[in-house]
């Protein structure tokens, strides 16, 4: 191919040359070329290699449906970007892109040998080709596959840029400033209402950039709008989806156009809500399928009136237009009258308008009616085509060094689809076309199918005398899809269009189609000999075209993915070395190693404190709920599985809270502060679940309860302080509070104050030993902490995290809700059926214990287990089984749900549900693990302390 | 993004700050223990499914925190209506 710059044609500007990079050599463009136009003029023709068979490939269109010339994008620093489609890069001073999927380079490709081997890769090729033998996969066939297929590299390192998002609203949304577009927002603007108007490309125009004869009307059009202050203008702004409601997402490029892009957002999302949506999308023009159609310097016509008009490069020196359509001769027309040569116009139909033919007769142009190109010579670049008759008959060779196809046009339904707008079949278009809305939406121009430009036939292939099982004749292009893949995969029994695309891959990958999905369709109609109409049509999915996923994601990465939550003594604990987890969203401590320990002596020393000593804990995250009203006690004795009104003020109970269906849902412990008021709390994790849970039932089963529900648990921070010493800790430090056994019993609470500020104080414990839980305004957190750590310092005061408080708890056979259970566990199954209140006549959950499998036998039940070498810890999760010389596979009878070594017994401990597992008391059960089985007891889940004394200290 | 009217602060607002919650109109029975297995499952488990009008429960959960009914098409995803908890199945 010979492209060349034409003087004074385009809208380039002459006077800002920009030096640019293609595959390590420099070339010069101009500014406001894009990347393609600007390797065109230099004479490039070669722009890529094919998806699978590596053929080279030239420029197809000069949009964003180009689906051959995929480059990468290196701007150093980490900002890379593969598979951009080089007529949507804008050329910017030292602009550094790549050729992709060739090896070594794009002249010199060793993939290409796949295009000789083609009967190896067949429609299907995936799907049949590599299924045999099923060891291969791993080792040979995946390996080859990713090495030879397949697009650009992935970045390897991480993105550096920040993305935004905004929200915007508008009486009138345009998606694209093409005439039509343009027309509608002149319209809208002129009618006061607030008009956003987008478009993808650089420069807002759409097809009046390439109409030299629409340019005077565009810049006024486009000064109007820009002056007028109820416009919105967004270039290089993508509507890559249209959702509900009459939502649309865009993402609006901001540096990738720059060449220094500076320390901006990269892109912005847009969030659009929009009165009306006005889609001007325009239409895309179809390719022709003949063999050679792929060969670098065959491309649509109207991408070649582009790159002519636009941006001043002639395609060729010598241009030949295939042509089934008027637009064809059209655009030949134009170019030749800009001074481009036309070899020749070679249609199909016999008979043509006459006032084409008759002025293409009037500039010397040579017509061939009735007639199709049926071969390209050439491989990296066109040298010539062959033409024959229709029927095969004179055949004849003609020298041209591009070829322009004008196959028709295919709207872009794509967004009106997104909005689950009907389409309809146009016999005239051979295409689709938007019919009934199902947004305030409607289509303008040449999307909605309100364009002019003449008629044409709509065919799946060009005639050719030759087998079409002999020849390559592309359909698809960026995924090598052919014409006999289409026709194989129709023979092979494939007849709706779904699964013909996923068969032949027709339509994947990143243009999704846009130049090949009505090909395929005429093609696989012709081949069923159905309608067009019955074959179906895929369906249109966001996004648009190809975005990032930076875009997408915006701020919500890194830190800024999920907030962490913290508690007011969190940064206590950073200063004091504890090594954290999540849970939830809460950062916790999970230990406090000292200067050498691992996880495990540190944990064996903050237990072995708190059972002998005093230990201090963060229990700030607990799930907290204020409940109150006169019904408080009758709406808690509903929700919970224990009874509550014979609860006197002062006093805590354990709650079990199930669902409807009997399962345990949450479980904490909960004090009545006054007759109409109570403290709940919940697990640290379902907090949230259970506040819903209790609304759900507030509002809409138990309207008529006077009951008031406010999350709390932001408003206390929690300091469990547990171990026999606990009381001489803080006895110092409260005040009003009778600390005494007699008065201030287990399971009690009490109000007043410990280091002055006020304080609801529990006496409970996780752990089996005599405990409080102080709770304190939440701000007063980290100063009440801190005093009670300094006076803690006397007794040995040990600080213990997450890890600490799961092995004591273990040791006394307290379950987690969540660890211990899974949702299938009722509270018989979890050995609390003396937290259920039996003589209650109803609470949520309790007609399901009497649901036939609930009171089936042989159900998972959690029980203790003793390792018999009490040095061994078994993991969490493993499964048991009764019989280990049983074949594989096994019948499992559960699985451990805790499991630890305990430093106070001196031996490992565990949990397990295990089917029966009331009834196995004593018996052995086996775990098998790689290499070898372990072998426990069945225990009671009950370690230390069976007879709690050690609570009553 | 769906557009869902909030009966109770008379907004029509984005689905971001609503959570679904199930099918409308289905009462906790008054006494659940003399209820036959069969009638308790059905309560639990049988839900209407339809293709097409719904009634179906929904919390605006970001804002007011009440729930409400809707009837909303489940193959076009667009809400008739919405009305407030306790209302007679529109
Ligand atoms: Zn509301």
């Amino acid at each position: 191919m010979s492209a060349y710059r034409l003087d004074g044609m385009g809208r380039v500007n002459r006077g800002a040359p920009v030096n640019f990079t293609f595959d390590g050599k420099s070339y010069q463009g101009f500014a406001g070329d894009s990347l393609a136009s600007a390797l065109l003029a230099n004479g490039v023709s070669l722009f890529g290699r094919s998806f699978k068979y590596h053929r080279p490939r030239g420029l197809l269109g000069a949009g964003a449906e180009e689906p051959n010339a995929l480059v990468s994008v290196d701007r150093g620093g980490g900002r890379y970007t593969p598979n951009l489609r080089a007529p949507a890069v804008e050329l910017y001073e030292g602009l550094n892109a790549r050729s992709q999927n060739r090896w070594p380079s794009l002249q010199t490709d060793f993939g290409s040998i796949n295009d000789r081997l083609g009967r190896f890769f067949p429609a299907g090729f995936y799907n049949k080709t590599f299924m045999w033998p099923r060891s291969f996969w791993e080792k040979l066939y995946e390996p080859s596959i990713r090495r030879m297929a397949g697009l650009g590299d992935a970045p390897t390192e991480a993105d550096p840029d920040t993305y935004s998002a905004c929200y915007a609203y508008c009486d009138v949304l345009i998606v694209g400033a093409g005439p039509a577009g343009i027309d509608a927002a002149l319209e809208a603007c002129a009618a006061r209402k607030h008009v956003i108007l987008i478009d993808e490309n650089d420069e807002l125009g759409g097809g009046a950039l390439a109409d030299p004869a629409l340019a005077a009307w565009l810049e006024t059009s486009l000064r109007d709008l820009a002056n007028a202050p109820n416009v919105t203008l967004l270039r290089r702004t993508t509507a890559l989806g249209y959702y509900h409601d009459n939502f649309i997402g865009a993402v609006e490029r901001l540096t990738d156009h720059l060449a220094q892009p500076g320390h901006g957002a990269r892109e912005q999302l847009w969030r659009i809500r929009a009165g009306e949506v006005v889609l001007a999308q325009g239409a895309i023009e179809r390719p022709l399928v003949f063999e050679g159609n792929d060969v670098p310097g065959v491309m649509l016509a109207s991408a070649a009136r582009t790159y002519l008009f636009r941006f001043g490069v002639a395609v060729g020196r010598n241009v030949a237009v295939m042509a089934v359509h008027d637009s064809g001769w059209k655009d030949a027309l134009a170019m030749a009258k800009a001074g481009v040569r036309i070899a020749a116009i070679i249609d199909l139909r016999e008979t043509v308008a006459a006032a084409l033919v008759d002025e293409a007769k009037a500039l010397g142009i040579r017509t061939e009616l009735g007639s199709a190109v049926i071969g390209v010579a050439g491989r990296q670049a066109v040298k010539g085509i062959e033409v024959s008759r229709a029927d095969g008959s004179m055949r004849q060779k003609l020298a041209c060094d591009a070829v322009l196809m004008a196959g028709g046009w295919t709207p872009s339904v794509h967004l009106w689809s997104h909005s689950l707008g009907k389409l309809a079949w146009s016999d005239d278009w051979g295409a689709y076309l938007p019919d009934v809305p199902n947004e305030n939406c409607r289509c303008v121009g040449a999307c909605g199918g309100k364009w002019s430009f003449g008629s044409g036939l709509n065919i799946g292939a060009l005639p050719s005398p030759r087998d079409p099982a002999t020849f390559k004749a592309f359909v698809d292009f960026q995924n090598d899809v052919t014409a006999k893949d289409i026709a194989l995969a129709v023979r092979e029994g494939m007849k709706s269009v779904e699964h013909i695309k996923r068969y032949t891959t027709n339509g994947m990958a990143t243009d999704q189609g846009k130049t090949s999905n009505l090909n395929a369709l005429q093609l696989a109609s012709s081949a069923l000999d159905r309608p067009v109409q019955a074959i179906g049509l895929t369906t249109f999915r966001p996004p648009y075209t190809p975005q990032t996923f930076g875009a997408l994601a915006g701020h919500a990465k890194d830190a800024l993915f999920q907030p962490v939550r913290k508690t007011g003594i969190d940064p206590w604990a950073e200063e004091h070395g504890a090594v954290f987890e999540l849970v939830a969203q809460w950062r916790r401590a999970r230990y406090f190693p000292k200067a050498g320990e691992d996880m495990h002596a540190a944990v064996n020393r903050e237990c072995l404190a708190v059972r002998e000593g005093v230990g201090i804990f963060d229990a700030s995250t607990l799930g907290k709920i204020e409940v109150v009203g006169p019904d408080a006690a009758e709406f808690l004795n509903r929700m919970y599985t224990n009874p509550w009104k014979q609860l006197e003020p002062g006093r805590c109970r354990y709650g079990l809270l199930l669902r409807e269906d009997g399962f345990i849902t949450d479980d904490g412990v909960s004090a009545r502060m006054a007759p109409d008021r109570f403290h709940l709390t919940t697990t640290t994790g379902g907090a949230a679940r259970v506040l819903n849970m209790m609304e759900d039932y507030l509002q809409t089963e138990w309207p008529d309860l006077n009951v008031w529900l406010t999350s709390t648990t932001e408003q206390y921070a929690v300091i469990a302080l547990q171990g026999p010493k606990a009381r001489d800790v803080i006895a110092p430090l409260v005040a009003g509070i009778d600390l005494s056994p007699e008065a201030f019993p287990h399971m009690a609470v009490r109000e007043g104050t410990i280091c002055g500020v006020p304080t609801r104080l529990f006496r409970v414990s996780f752990t089996g030993e005599l405990g409080f839980e102080i709770n304190v305004p939440a701000a007063y957190g980290r100063h009440v902490w801190e005093a009670v750590w300094a006076a803690g310092q006397a007794h040995g005061i040990t600080p213990y995290g997450t890890e600490t408080m799961h092995v004591l708890r273990a040791e006394k056979g307290f379950i987690i809700v969540g660890q211990d259970t899974d949702g299938t566990v009722t509270p018989f199954d979890a050995g609390l059926d003396w937290a259920v209140g039996k003589k209650k006549p109803d609470f949520v959950g309790k007609r399901s214990m009497a649901r036939p499998d609930i009171v089936a036998s042989g159900r998972k039940q959690l029980v203790g287990l003793l390792t018999d070498d009490p040095s061994v810890v078994l993991e969490e999760g493993a499964q048991i089984v009764l019989d280990p010389n049983q074949p594989v596979p096994m019948k499992m009878v559960g699985h451990v749900t805790s499991s630890y070594w305990s430093a106070t017994l001196g031996r490992s401990i565990a949990m397990a549900l295990v089917a029966g597992g009331f009834d196995r008391m004593g018996e052995t059960i086996y775990v098998p693990m790689p290499g070898k089985t372990l072998t426990a007891k069945v225990v009671k889940p009950m370690f230390y302390d069976a007879e709690g004394s050690r609570l009553n200290g | 993004m769906i557009l869902i009217h909030c009966p109770y602060c008379d907004e029509t607002l984005p689905e971001l700050e609503f959570a679904y919650a199930g099918e409308a109109h289905i009462a906790r029975p008054l006494d659940p223990s003399g209820l036959s297995d069969e009638d308790w499952e059905r309560y639990l488990f049988i839900r209407a499914n339809p293709r097409g009008r719904h009634n179906e429960r929904w919390r605006h959960v970001h804002g007011c925190g009440r729930f409400f009914n809707a009837v909303r098409d489940t193959v076009t995803d667009k809400f008739e209506l919405t009305y407030k908890a306790g209302e007679p199945r529109k």
